[in-house]
């Protein structure tokens, strides 16, 4: 039989609002649906049933269900930018002007080519890719992966940003009801009563769940509770709010849907809630569950609580004639539904032998005819139901009768929502009596307090009646996995139990005859529950097939692990407003400004953005690096270094403490005097360098590395609270109270001196290695005479709110020195000129100081420091290790970072034994040459040897090794 | 176009001070010098003009107008002379915002993993806000909110972010 119009019933539809047309296209097709309409309800009111093709066969699909378990109405949403793929029709409300379209199928949804895979789908069984693209190994990678990419995967991925706002909230209750049905509003009911905070979070638009749907009082009921909550002061209700995951401690995720029709408002789309739940209750509901009959996937076949759905919200007739296939009571109500609105039901089809109870008496009395033992041996029809064969339940199929129609309405029972109450560790015990999974009560997900924190309630504990009042009588429903019971391999192969995936049940009994005994493996093989709906609809029918083909009893087989999202979150719900200019800190120094309005190009630095260099006019950073550092050699710089950490440590024992933190000596530190250290974890690798300063007898202050302030903070804090927590020790991290500027040059002391001020610059007053303190320029400050340049240096600290002052007082009165400001790799050249080391450069987390020849930076003197008793293993101490040398490159070309030196042979992965490797490498524009340090196997006592560094292209690199001090060996520039 | 939720103010002019001691101790040494009774654990004391909050057990951190900054910090380390103890100006380390309205709770809901609703006048919480460290307590119509002086543009733009017109939190 045909698909016939009228699709829209002239009454009835409690969602929809016929006094407003909206118009939508779906694939190029102008069409007009209904306010209040789903996507799907639109489509069927303009006949069209077919909407998608399926993954592996690409078979002609249409919808199934009417709500989130939505395997096969999957479809492409909007354009450009907000273009989505893979929205349920079921749950997309219709807005005016959607553009939609279907997906998984070329040239057109209609006229499909890789349709061809459904005729050839006797070749294309379980775990055929898996055997057919094995051989030989080679051709995975280059052949077989990058043409099954192609063709995989359902919908495509937006290649536009998402033009949308998006936020997140964080929540907090002392009771999260999941789930605005009767079961839901009567639990929050409940524990608003026993007082605390109540938050009530319901998926849909509307209240209620199938209550008013599937019962003549349930509106009133749902009316009446919630008039109660919404005088309750301590509850919250939120509709259009799906809770997609439950975690540990009653963490719940949860999306609402603010402007999805209709983003253009100005206010986010979407809200990601972040809920602190004292506890949750579910009650999530059931799903319907298909039944597995042969050609059970062809448009028109769908649950029986869909099509009840279709007709009572939104006044739509799936079909003229609809056959019911049950094992329940349930579906009647989809039968009585139908006639009720002037539809065919030509026959309820039951499996159960019996079937006595009230709704089967009121079809009865209806004049509906109702089959008993009966099932559906085959559904007629490619495209469209055509009709259907009936057979005995019990037989093996041989046809008894057929009907004509163009749906068919099927129930295989419900199942439980169990998945919030899984997520988080609680378990699901086997109900025999009613065929479901439910949650076992005795084994909740436990919180805190090792008490259960999620209770189930209603249709989501198993408990299929109406809550409350509206409590009514079913007859038993009878497990019905395979219809008929005992079909042959021909009609089990036309089974789909997996509608998405196109798994039958051929395909589950082949992955048990294979070994596939595990529920989990079997899922992996097969692909049954995977993808979108993730098994929404085909979990227990699967697992009851495997568990068949196993011998064994469902519980012993078991349910696959309920992973959290429920249903899918776009990813720019969970970026929120993570994105653009928010999409990280980016930490500014008190002159970031400065060097924006400068031209500086930055570079990252932790969350930092430091200047990489000033390049001026036609420069590249490059070429403003060489410019800066000659700058600098010749007459005078300044680099922010506003960035390096300021810890300062203070106390009776910080001397003692600090003795501990630095492989050197600071308690004999004088006052007025720094000294560079060296910090080494447990395990005697360097972790992080630089200057510390003795500010008074009981006072330091310690600079860091720009990445190692807050970690070096937390390295303090750490042993002084949980190791040496009676040491008299206060620290405290200055980092950004201060702005730090490096004055570098010869000119150096000529600039500072112009700015006048307090503190006595001269060589006499303040040589090396010591700081002074006053005011320069008026500001207060604190000099240190330290350099990291090798030229003469002074770092300035004013208060951060000052810096910008100081360093434009600095360029203004420097110009006729030629005052140039400088980046970080000027810094990182200049330092390497030197054969200074960088923390990260010629460390890496497995290099000790003893390697980078800074004995004379560790103490003798001192019974302990962290990283003492490891620098004494055996393997630090073997003379084995690679140490620290200058690498002058051969041929004049500056060698590549991290390129490594190799060793005569192979080792036993056949690779070549390597001796060594460039940790920092560049162009020195004061020498004019390639210089380059490296770690070196026996390094420094292999002077003037030349070794090799092969390059990727085949071409061999040589270097000679040398001393790693490169410029000034005497010292004498840092003195001016 | 609606109003924003709340205003978002940068809050010029204050003086900070890092005070660490055994409370214990010199609670009362400290309470004097600073005019103002000494936090509970999570607390803040105010007299309208200095505040004194309690960041950690050994740790409390003074507001106040900057001019006063200076001597407070001399008040503060003679208070302690004797005893074990650390006084840090850190006012430049730190941006500071107010965040007022009617509904300034829902930008602090927005951005810090706190209970916004049931933060008490006289409570300070130590958290995040959206990706950068906070301290968050309640003054007279709303919020204020410090943070780090480095990420002060981001936290100016995460709180006006928050504060989009039209997103306020009550269910619709």
């Amino acid at each position: 039989m045909t698909h016939t119009p009228p699709f829209r019933l002239p009454s009835g539809g409690r969602r929809i609002d016929r006094a407003y047309q909206l118009p939508f296209r779906f694939d190029g097709r102008h069409l007009r649906g209904l306010t209040g309409d789903t996507l799907a309800s639109a489509l069927l009111a303009n006949g069209q049933m077919l909407m998608g093709r399926s993954f592996k066969y690409h078979r002609p699909r249409g919808p199934v269900a009417s709500g989130a378990e939505e395997p096969n109405a999957l479809l492409g949403l909007g354009q450009g930018g907000r273009f989505e793929p893979n929205q349920r029709a079921t749950t997309t409300p219709l807005v005016a002007g959607m553009v939609t379209r279907s997906q998984n199928c070329w040239p057109s949804l209609d006229a499909d080519v890789g349709a061809v895979n459904s005729f050839l789908s006797p070749f294309f069984p379980a775990g055929f890719y898996y055997k057919t693209f094995i051989h030989p190994r080679s051709f995975w990678k280059h052949l077989f992966e990058p043409i099954i990419r192609r063709s995989a995967g359902l919908g495509r991925a937006p290649t536009d940003a998402d033009p949308d706002r998006y936020e997140q909230a964080y929540g907090f209750a002392d009771t999260v009801v999941v789930g605005g049905g009767i079961a839901g509003l009567t639990a929050a009911r409940d524990a608003a009563q026993a007082g605390g905070q109540v938050l009530v979070l319901e998926q849909d638009s509307l209240w209620g769940g199938r209550t008013p749907i599937d019962h003549k009082d349930g509106q009133a009921a749902i009316d009446a509770l919630l008039s109660d909550l919404r005088g309750r002061p301590n509850v919250t209700l939120r509709r259009n709010t799906m809770a997609t995951g439950l975690y540990d401690h009653g963490y719940l995720i949860a999306r609402e849907a603010l402007a999805d029709h209709d983003p253009n408002q100005g206010i986010p789309r979407q809200r990601l809630w972040r809920i602190r739940a004292g506890h949750v209750v579910t009650a999530t509901g059931a799903l319907e569950r298909p039944l597995a009959f042969a050609c059970s996937d062809v448009p028109g076949v769908m649950l029986a609580s869909a099509v009840r759905d279709f007709i009572a919200e939104y006044g739509v007739a799936p079909g003229q004639r609809i056959v019911v296939v049950t094992n329940n009571d349930d579906a009647y109500r989809t039968a009585l539904a139908a006639r009720a609105a002037g539809l065919d039901v030509p026959a309820i089809v039951d499996a159960r032998p019996v079937a006595d109870g009230d709704l089967p008496r009121a079809a009865r009395d209806a004049g509906i005819t109702v089959l008993t033992g009966t099932g559906i041996a085959k559904v007629k029809g490619g495209r469209h139901v055509a009709g259907v064969t009936l057979c005995d339940q019990s037989g093996e199929g041989r046809v008894t009768d057929s009907l004509d129609c163009d749906v068919v309405a099927m129930s295989g029972g419900w199942s439980p929502v169990v998945h919030l109450y899984s997520h988080c560790g609680g378990k699901l015990t086997w109900d025999k009596a009613q065929a479901m999974f439910r949650p076992d009560p005795d084994r909740p997900p436990l919180g805190a307090d090792g008490k259960g924190n999620v209770t189930a309630v209603g249709a989501a504990s198993g408990d299929l009646r109406c809550a409350g009042d509206l409590e009514r009588a079913e007859g038993a429903t009878q497990p019905v996995w395979v219809m008929p019971a005992r079909a042959p391999y021909k009609l089990r192969s036309k089974m789909w139990l997996d509608y998405q995936n196109d798994v039958k049940v051929t395909d589950v009994e082949l992955a048990a005859r294979e070994g596939y005994a595990s529920v989990e493996h079997a899922k992996r093989y097969t692909t049954l529950g995977m993808a979108t709906d993730q098994g929404k609809l085909s979990n227990i029918n699967g697992l009851a097939v495997l568990s068949d083909a196993l011998n064994q009893p469902i519980a012993a087989t078991g349910t696959t692990t309920f992973r959290p999202p429920y249903t899918p979150l776009t990813l720019a719900t969970i970026a929120a407003d993570a994105k653009g200019e928010a999409f990280q800190p980016l930490r500014k120094t008190p002159m970031h400004a400065w060097h924006e309005a400068h031209g500086a190009s930055f570079e990252p630095v932790g969350q930092w953005r430091r200047p990489y260099s000033y390049p001026k006019g036609a420069e590249d950073r490059h070429m403003a690096v060489d410019r800066e550092i000659l700058a600098v050699r010749k007459g005078v710089g300044t680099l922010d270094a506003s960035t390096l950490g300021k810890i300062v440590v203070k106390g009776p024992d910080a001397g003692r403490f600090l003795d501990m933190l630095y492989t050197n000596m600071m308690s004999t530190l004088p006052a007025g005097k720094c000294r560079y250290g060296l910090m080494c974890n447990e395990n005697g690798f360097l972790m992080d360098d630089g200057v510390v300063a003795r500010l008074s007898d009981d006072t330091w202050l310690c600079h860091t590395t720009t990445g190692g302030a807050d970690r070096i903070h937390g390295h303090m804090e750490d042993w002084l609270q949980c190791e040496w927590w009676d040491w008299q020790v206060y620290t405290a991290n200055l980092t950004e109270q201060y702005a730090q500027i490096a004055v570098a040059g010869p000119q150096a002391r000529t600039l500072l001196e112009r700015l006048g001020g307090s503190i006595d610059l001269s060589q006499a007053a303040l040589p090396f290695m010591q700081w002074a303190e006053g005011d320069i320029a008026g500001i207060p400050a604190r000099v240190f005479r330290i350099s990291f340049s090798g030229e003469l240096s002074y770092e300035i600290a004013v208060p951060a709110g000052r810096g910008l002052e100081l360093w434009e007082r600095l360029h203004e009165i420097g110009q006729d020195l030629g005052i140039t400001p400088y980046g970080t790799e000027a810094m990182h050249v200049m330092r390497a000129e030197k054969g200074f080391i960088m923390i990260g450069d010629e460390t890496d987390g497995t290099v000790i100081p003893q390697d980078l020849s800074l004995g004379w930076a560790i103490s003798k003197k001192k019974a302990d420091y962290i990283g003492k008793r490891a620098q004494r293993r055996l393997h630090m101490v073997d003379g084995k290790r690679w140490r620290l040398v200058g690498l002058e490159s051969v041929d004049g070309q500056v060698l590549p970072d991290g390129a490594y030196a190799v060793a005569e042979g192979v080792n036993p992965n056949g690779q070549r034994n390597v001796q060594g490797r460039v940790t920092s490498s560049y162009h020195s524009p004061t020498l004019g040459r390639p210089i380059a340090m490296g770690l070196v196997r026996h390094g420094p006592e292999r002077m003037g040897q030349v070794l090799d560094f092969p390059m990727p292209s085949g071409q061999v690199m040589q270097a000679r090794i040398v001393d790693p001090v490169f410029y000034d060996k005497e010292g004498s520039r840092l003195n001016g | 176009m609606a109003d924003a939720l709340a205003a978002i103010a940068r809050v010029p002019g204050l003086g900070m001070i890092t005070i660490r001691a055994d409370l214990s101790r010199a609670g009362d040494a400290l309470a004097e010098a600073t005019g103002l009774a000494i936090p509970d654990v999570a607390g803040i004391t105010t007299d309208g003009s200095r505040s004194l909050g309690w960041m950690s057990p050994d740790e409390l951190l003074l507001i106040l107008p900057e001019a006063e900054r200076a001597d407070a910090q001399d008040a503060l380390t003679q208070a302690l002379m004797g005893d074990h103890g650390l006084v840090v100006d850190v006012s430049d380390a730190r941006a500071v915002f107010d965040v007022t309205g009617p509904h300034a709770a829902d930008i602090i809901a927005k951005l810090a993993p706190v209970d916004a609703l049931a933060l008490r006048q006289g409570q300070l919480r130590r958290t995040r806000v959206a990706q950068t460290a906070a301290a968050i307590w309640r003054i007279p119509g709303g919020f204020r909110v410090i943070g780090f002086r480095s990420t002060a543009d981001y936290l100016g733009l995460i709180l006006t972010n928050a504060a989009l017109p039209g997103s306020q939190l009550a269910p619709r």
